[in-house]
């Protein structure tokens, strides 16, 4: 459970600055972009507190 | 019943308050890095970066002048605060009293919870700004000093109630959220430059440099009622912001667990994140709202990220204010505390952050939060003065160190009048148009430090006497 929240993790840490970098290199829309932002978000804290931080 | 509610398990681990840091509790380098990567991604990042335009910065004067405020933040850290505190190991607070008495700590810690309160108060403004972008409120201008509206007041009350009930009741919740949320607030920050930088018109990265110059940092005039930046007030100003922290000290608290002096290089990961690529990206957000308004001058957090990012952005500014609130106000209620030590520390939480939402609710502490941010240092650097001398140079100088527990006395006069007229006299030069606050610290710990030096050696050598 705690390696597939990691990797889900990851790849929220890649959805958050990928499609910015992929805007600024003219190859998405802003739109298209904001919306995976938001979803690479609730991604990083619906599966990081699963594995970070646990005592 | 409300007390018991707000128990052990609610507070930040606070030990070793009143002896030195065992061996065992001891942290390692990787402990400092994700603490001050975290601590210095705030929402108030966002207040900064514009702040800079607004004061006609350069493009060379702001990324050279960030780059070597920031590296001698670091130097003083690494260089003056760290080695003390792995020496002696022990707070700030209990350190203080061993020099200047139990009654001068009092009042120190009355200044201090004072500038927590209001520095609380900017972040629970940059939070009404992403709260108030779904209800329409009218919201604060560059220029505002007063609440403008009755929706403003009504937002940063429900934010600053919520942030106050949740330092109270939920401090360890909070500070969870924060471990978990810096990595992606860090991406988020870096975001914003990103994105704003393609609205500009910047296409590539071979072009950054000239159109930031063109577009970005042009080094104009100032907007009314600014002062005007160069290099050296963006030098200061980073090297300062946290004056409190490294030259005054009171970042002895956190170091005083680190196994090594040099474990404060960690610093570095806040000062070239937070208060490197943070302050630039959100200078990027504000340069670009002016090239699409140029009449809008309103620096907004909330509607500068939600422009850029969109949602995503918002919840950003909304986690990095709270976050970093949240522990300002538990500060703030710690340093009160200790001035009245029977009232309890959820009483005095929900105090100190009924006046921080008081102080949210005027929009001039976040409008001039350069200056607040340097009033905030300078109060407090002198008696960081005072323990680098008592600590390093008292038997050189031929006093005696940590004075007040050795005496016995409730306040140690040399150390009041260092602090006092080191600070009156800082002020007055500020006021009487000698030197700008952003300069005026390093010269005021110079003369707080001699000024120690020459009390302690005439009014111990009188006590000796008597």
């Amino acid at each position: 459970m705690k390696r597939v929240a990691r990797v889900v993790s990851f790849a929220a840490l890649a959805g958050t600055i990928l499609p910015p970098v992929l805007f600024f290199a003219g190859m998405a829309d802003i739109e298209t972009m904001k919306r995976w932002m938001l979803i690479a978000a609730i991604a990083w804290f619906a599966a990081t507190p699963i594995w970070m931080d646990r005592k | 019943m409300a007390d018991d509610t707000f128990t052990k398990q609610d507070e930040p681990v606070e030990e070793f308050e009143r002896e030195p840091v065992p061996e065992r509790a001891w942290l390692g380098f990787s402990s400092f890095v994700g603490q001050y990567a975290g601590e210095h991604t705030a929402g108030t990042e966002l207040m900064i970066g514009p702040l800079f335009i607004a004061s006609g910065v350069s493009a060379t004067a702001v990324v050279g002048g960030l780059f070597a405020g920031n590296l001698l933040a670091v130097l003083s850290w690494v260089f003056l605060t760290a080695p003390i505190a792995v020496r002696a190991r022990m707070t700030l607070y209990f350190q203080l009293e061993k020099i200047c008495g139990r009654r001068l700590v009092t009042a120190y810690n009355l200044a201090n919870g004072v500038m927590f309160c209001f520095l609380a108060g900017a972040m629970v403004t940059v939070n009404a700004t992403a709260a108030g972008l779904w209800f329409d409120i009218a919201m604060p201008g560059l220029n505002d000093s007063y609440p403008n509206s009755l929706g403003w007041v009504v937002t940063v009350l429900v934010m600053g109630v919520l942030m106050t009930v949740v330092a109270a009741y939920g401090y360890k919740v909070v500070a969870r959220i924060a471990n978990i949320a810096a990595p992606w607030m860090v991406l988020v920050f870096i975001a914003y430059g990103v994105v704003a930088a393609r609205q500009l018109g910047i296409e590539s990265v071979g072009e950054f440099w000239p159109k930031a110059q063109e577009l970005i940092w042009t080094g104009g005039a100032p907007l009314a009622g600014r002062t005007k930046f160069t290099f050296w007030h963006v030098m200061f100003f980073a090297w300062f912001c946290n004056m409190a922290m490294h030259i005054g000290m009171a970042d002895l608290s956190v170091f005083r667990y680190a196994r090594k002096s040099w474990y404060a290089v960690g610093t570095a990961a806040g000062m070239y994140l937070g208060h490197f690529i943070a302050w630039l990206s959100a200078s990027i957000l504000y340069a670009q709202q002016l090239h699409v308004t140029p009449g809008n001058t309103d620096v907004l957090p909330g509607p500068l990220a939600y422009n850029s990012v969109g949602i995503a952005g918002v919840l950003c500014v909304i986690v990095a204010g709270w976050t970093t609130a949240n522990p300002t106000i538990y500060r703030a209620g710690l340093a009160f505390q200790a001035i009245s030590p029977r009232s309890s520390r959820y009483r005095v939480t929900l105090f100190t952050g009924a006046l921080a939402t008081v102080a949210g609710m005027f929009p001039a502490i976040a409008m001039k939060l350069l200056d607040f941010v340097a009033l905030y240092g300078l109060v407090l650097m002198p008696m960081g003065a005072v323990i680098f001398v008592d600590f390093w140079l008292a038997g050189k100088f031929g006093f005696e160190r940590n004075y007040a527990e050795k005496s016995g006395v409730p306040i140690n006069w040399a150390a009041a009048i260092a602090w006092v007229a080191t600070l009156a006299a800082c002020l007055a030069v500020v006021n009487m148009g000698g030197m700008q606050i952003y300069f005026i610290g390093l010269p005021g710990w110079f003369a707080a430090a001699a000024l120690y030096i020459a009390m302690s050696r005439v009014l111990q050598r009188k006590e000796v006497r008597l």
